[in-house]
């Protein structure tokens, strides 16, 4: 087993938006030694990503448990949805060494990953070909095909809108139409980047309801919000990133009773941290 | 000037009989530049979705060479393909020029660039909307491309549509390579051409009216597919 993807390198820039206090690391919620090989097991180390001189992302260490809702928060520009795109595969950091249950981060783990974006990208289709499209590039038989996208349209709730154009769809039907092609694929990580920002409540509880039973069911939930409530609501652990770095990893209970990071502190607070 | 009222009645007549000879032209006309549509299509479709999904070193001299190919002057393409096809050329002994055969193809050489660039610039604004879930979802380029295709299909009769409307109109390559023959390579371009050098401009005139009826309805016809479009929420 390599130790790392790529060589580490000590970082550049003096790290002036270090947390003043190291976090213990008894509290962060890691992995169990057992669930360490499972595919929802995220590790990441010395992951760096620069652009044009800056370094948008800079997280040292972080191992999310195998399982469960992990909520990752923080202000705009923090490097949240840079982050779920580095660790999906999308983009390829500038160091460090990021694997799922002790497998490099490559198109064999994003393969088993399915990423819902703030806007849903829905072709210019019926619902139910949006589904069957993703299926019929794994390779699926046309009879398995039917079976699995009248399923999931039924998962969320679809199933009468089947062959309507999916761009008439209501905002919220199309988020969930998005949630259900990527569940298609029975993901063992689901990744949400602001999955529900712009919908109303109704939506908002539907989507919530379907990835509170996709985590329940065994995948791995990584979940990008700005909502205090909805991260009450969903996290088992919170990763609260500030400025490209993780100002701290913790599980939800005691991370919305005293977050210990100034960052996350004032967050939750409703200040504005710069 | 007197002419022109009887030029524009003796047209108007030769349409409404259905005559036989300008039927033909018409006839002749139209096969010849939907086949070099449907193979300006074939190439220029693919080749276009090939160029927004599939990066390479050198893909924006090939995208600037296409861009600058679709202002060529068809009376060069004509030209070149009466080179290749003449009885001294590289491919004389396939014996087809003067044939509706030429036809197609230096109609094809010149639309051909214009659905492939046209295409590129469709596909390349709905590829950058699908690109990042495309890759989310491991699918490969291949899959990719024909997924533009498929659901650019509303841009794309469009630019087939430009590209159908150029091949129709144009006179320099047809008539170099066609030559003009009477019941063989005659289209309407080169018959307008040669009737009205002949001073027969009622049969002239006609064909400029079918011509031009041609262009406003395939305009007409690409914006109601777009208003289709619209409606689903497609385009």
């Amino acid at each position: 087993m390599p130790e790392r993807l790529r060589p580490l390198s000590p970082p550049a820039v003096p790290h002036a938006a270090q947390p003043k206090a190291k976090q213990a690391a008894a509290d962060r919620p890691e992995p169990s030694p057992r669930d360490r090989a499972r595919p929802g097991a995220l590790r990441v180390e010395g992951l760096v990503l620069e652009a044009q001189g800056q370094r948008l992302v800079d997280i040292e260490h972080l191992a999310l448990p195998a399982g469960g809702v992990t909520m990752v928060m923080g202000l705009n520009g923090a490097g949240k949805s840079l982050f779920l795109r580095l660790i999906h595969g999308l983009i390829t950091p500038s160091h460090g060494w990021i694997s799922w249950g002790e497998v490099p981060c490559g198109p064999a783990t994003s393969a088993t990953q399915a990423l819902v974006f703030q806007k849903p990208v829905l072709l210019r289709r019926s619902a139910a070909a949006n589904v069957d499209f993703v299926l019929r590039a794994r390779g699926l038989d046309r009879a398995t095909r039917r079976d699995r996208t009248a399923e999931m349209l039924a998962r969320v709730g679809l199933e009468g809108r089947a062959r309507q154009p999916a761009r008439l769809l209501s905002g919220g039907e199309q988020q969930r139409l998005a949630l259900a092609r990527a569940l298609a694929i029975r993901p063992q990580v689901l990744l949400l980047d602001e999955a529900t920002a712009s919908l109303d409540p109704a939506s908002v509880l539907a989507i919530e309801r379907i990835v509170t039973d996709t985590a329940r069911a065994g995948t791995k939930v990584i979940f990008i919000t700005h909502d205090i409530g909805q991260a009450r609501r969903l996290a088992d652990d919170v990763a609260f990133l500030h400025r490209g770095r993780l100002a701290e990893h913790r599980p939800a209970d005691r991370f919305f009773v005293g977050p210990q990071s100034e960052s996350a502190l004032a967050y939750l607070e409703g200040r504005i941290l710069l | 000037m007197q002419d022109f009222g009887a030029a524009f009645g003796l047209a108007l007549h030769l349409i409404a009989t259905g005559d036989d000879n300008l039927l033909e032209i018409v006839v002749l006309s139209l096969k010849v530049s939907f086949s070099a549509l449907t193979l300006s299509c074939l190439i220029g479709l693919p080749l276009g979705a090939f160029l927004v999904v599939r990066p390479f070193w050198g893909r924006g001299v090939v995208v600037a060479v296409l861009n600058a190919m679709m202002g060529l002057p068809p009376v060069v393409i004509g030209l070149l393909v009466y080179l290749a096809l003449s009885r001294a050329g590289p491919m004389g002994w396939l014996g087809l020029l003067y044939t509706p055969t030429a036809m197609i193809i230096a109609q094809t050489l010149l639309i051909a660039p214009i659905v492939a660039a046209l295409a590129r610039q469709v596909l390349e604004g709905l590829y950058s909307e699908y690109d990042e879930q495309f890759r989310s979802f491991g699918i490969s380029r291949l899959r990719a491309a024909a997924a533009l295709v498929v659901d650019g299909r509303y841009g794309l009769v469009t630019v087939a549509l430009a590209g159908f409307g150029r091949a129709v109109a144009e006179v320099g390559a047809v008539i170099i390579v066609g030559g003009n023959i009477d019941h063989l390579t005659r289209v309407m371009t080169t018959a307008i051409a040669l009737e009205t050098s002949k001073g027969d401009l009622g049969m002239a005139l006609a064909l400029g009216i079918i011509l031009m009826s041609i262009a406003l309805g395939v305009n007409l016809a690409a914006g109601g597919l777009r208003s289709v479009a619209e409606r689903q929420a497609y385009a």
